[in-house]
């Protein structure tokens, strides 16, 4: 029929047109009876997490914000922050370099991703963990001649450096292709229509064709941050007093390994969600002019649930 | 005597072994309009885009306002000029796409801006009332904000002459500009290019409007495969053609 095209809110009380009759929506049962069988099973899962002494939610409690775990949440933040700062930066310049028209640059490009996209993250860190062993002093001066410069590797790079170092650099091969694949998915004639205006290289890339790769750019982006962010817990092997390193020291003195690992998945979900909320609205962001209007975002959408709500109660109370 | 705004002479180009220009010799007075015509795949577009340095040409050069594209002429030699030349030299030429090509990221306000503020010639300020200045003047005051996508294709075209308008150009090719348009569209759009032409703009446009061809050309072009087969006013070429090909097309498009 074609009443079920009409809006749900129908203009109100106008007798004869049958335009405003009222709309029945169809039923769906059967989704009702999905939503209860998850119901139920959400609140047996619930009802266990509670209940089950074995998660011991009071050792919970007293290490979730202990000091020494929000030190460690830090290092985790700061490790995810320069890994993906410095990861993006130099993937950008490797981007760049194999999207160049140089055969030279390309050839560097490719050979970059493929040997960091080879190499294990655990491998690699443990490499530059041990770079001391290969190389005692770095000199800085004329090659093959004096140097100007020395520096002991032990102090240039310490664990924290390495750490870095490692993550940024295999972060940088995966962030190349990505914002590759965003640059290549923008339309030729976006390019052909700077170049037509006379608009300067650094601006065409700058103005015209990053935002609009932003569009493919980000979701993948935000993956990576967030496989980060949580890959960060690959340095414990470094020592590093990162979260799941301070959790593992905890647990093996007082032996509450289920608790602690909690507190590790709590922190590492709440961060995550944050991430997901700041890669909801920086998308919506770059989403300006692709879609003819916007969607409302999910607080927008409450509201104006809440307004439609008061206006009823208004109407009929 | 004065010179050509456009001087294009023995124009050669080949994609790898098929040659589209096979020697494309064409003057355009400056304030005049030339209607190019001819079937689909005899090089018009690609003339075109020679001419404005999109596409390299093999032999023969482009000249505007005396100004070789692309090359720096240092005794017998011709020295290719680098890309930032070239962008430079584009902003005397406004070039309109048969797809438009706005920024559709960017308002329609910032799209006719954008060109003149990377140019770095006028104060923003500036820039912006010129815009406005610009839309009122393509009849599209009202849609400054508004995202391409929330345009018309007429509309959208409109604001794609405005922003090739933005830097002054002294010289505007259109490459089919109503082709992609609903035939109800059309119309708007030739208007807005009439009135450029009513006010002295040098032009070259390439289109399968006749009618518009008949009204506002000075002089037709009719090509074929690489060569233009012959030209003169509208009422010559297209009521006395002299070439069997310019009849044999004429009659399919009449
Ligand atoms: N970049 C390119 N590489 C290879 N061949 C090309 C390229 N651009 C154009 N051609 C070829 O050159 C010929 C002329 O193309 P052009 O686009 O100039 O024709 P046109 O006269 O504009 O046709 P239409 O009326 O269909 O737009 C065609 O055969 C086309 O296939
Ligand atoms: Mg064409």
């Amino acid at each position: 029929m074609s009443v079920s095209a009409r809006p749900l809110v129908a203009a109100p009380e106008d007798e004869a047109d049958p335009a405003s009759l009222k709309v029945v929506p169809s039923r769906h049962p059967w989704r009702w009876v999905g939503v209860a069988v998850v119901l139920v099973l959400l609140a047996q899962f619930i009802h266990g997490l509670v209940t089950n002494t074995g998660w011991d939610w009071p050792t919970f409690r007293q290490y979730f914000t202990a000091d020494s775990i929000l030190r460690a949440v830090g290092v985790t933040i700061e490790l995810t922050v320069y890994g993906t700062v410095l990861g993006f930066a130099l993937g950008v310049v490797i981007a760049l370099m194999r999207l160049s028209k140089s055969p030279f640059l390309q050839v560097v490009s490719w050979t970059y991703i493929w040997a960091f996209r080879s190499i294990p993250l655990i491998v690699q860190l443990l490499f530059w963990f041990n770079i001391a062993y290969l190389y005692q002093r770095f000199d800085f001066g004329i090659p093959f001649g004096p140097s100007f410069v020395s520096f002991d590797t032990k102090d240039l790079i310490g664990p924290m450096s390495a750490a870095v170092l490692g993550l940024a650099l295999h972060q940088a091969a995966y962030a190349a292709e990505i914002v590759r694949s965003g640059i290549i998915a923008v339309d030729h004639g976006q390019l052909e229509a700077a170049a037509a205006l006379g608009i300067p290289r650094l601006r065409q890339f700058r103005r015209i064709v990053l935002p609009q790769a932003m569009r493919s750019i980000l979701p993948n982006a935000a993956n990576e941050v967030i496989s980060l962010f949580k890959g960060t817990s690959v340095v414990s092997v470094m020592a590093i007093g990162e979260l799941f390193y301070q959790v593992q020291v905890v647990y093996g003195r007082n032996a509450r390994v289920v608790a602690l690992l909690m507190v590790a998945t709590v922190w590492y979900i709440a961060m995550t969600t944050l991430l997901s909320v700041v890669q909801y609205y920086v998308e919506r962001h770059y989403a300006k002019g692709a879609l003819r209007n916007l969607p409302p975002t999910p607080l927008q959408r409450v509201r104006a649930q809440y307004a439609a709500l008061r206006a009823r109660a208004g109407a009929t109370g | 005597m004065s010179r050509p705004m456009v001087d294009l002479r023995g124009i050669h180009k080949s994609f790898g072994t098929l040659e589209v220009l096979k020697g494309v010799t064409l003057e355009v007075e400056q304030g005049q309009v030339v209607v190019v015509l001819g079937p689909s795949g005899s090089g018009k577009s690609t003339l075109l885009r020679t001419i404005n340095h999109l596409e390299k040409v093999d032999r023969g050069y482009v000249s505007i306002d005396g100004d070789l594209l692309g090359y720096r002429r240092v005794g017998d030699k011709l020295h290719e000029l680098k890309e930032r030349e070239i962008l430079k030299q584009r902003t005397h030429i406004g070039f309109v796409f048969q797809n438009f090509n706005l920024f559709p990221h960017l308002t329609v306000l910032e799209n006719v801006a954008e060109a003149p503020l990377s140019a770095q010639r006028k104060q923003k300020k500036e820039v912006h009332q010129e815009a406005v200045r610009l839309l009122a003047r393509v009849g599209l005051s009202d849609k400054e904000n508004a995202y391409p996508r929330q345009l018309s294709g007429g509309q959208q075209q409109r604001v794609a002459i405005a922003r090739a308008l933005a830097l002054s150009p002294k010289l505007l090719l259109f490459d089919e500009p109503t082709s992609a348009l609903d035939p109800e569209l059309v119309g708007e759009v030739l208007d807005v290019i009439k009135d450029l032409a009513s006010t002295g703009t040098t032009m070259i446009v390439v289109t399968h409007e006749i009618g518009f061809a008949r009204e506002v050309a000075d002089r037709v072009v009719f090509m074929d495969d690489g060569v233009i087969v012959e030209q003169g006013s509208p009422t010559t070429v297209l009521d006395h053609p002299q070439h069997p090909r310019t009849r044999a097309f004429l009659s399919k498009v009449l």
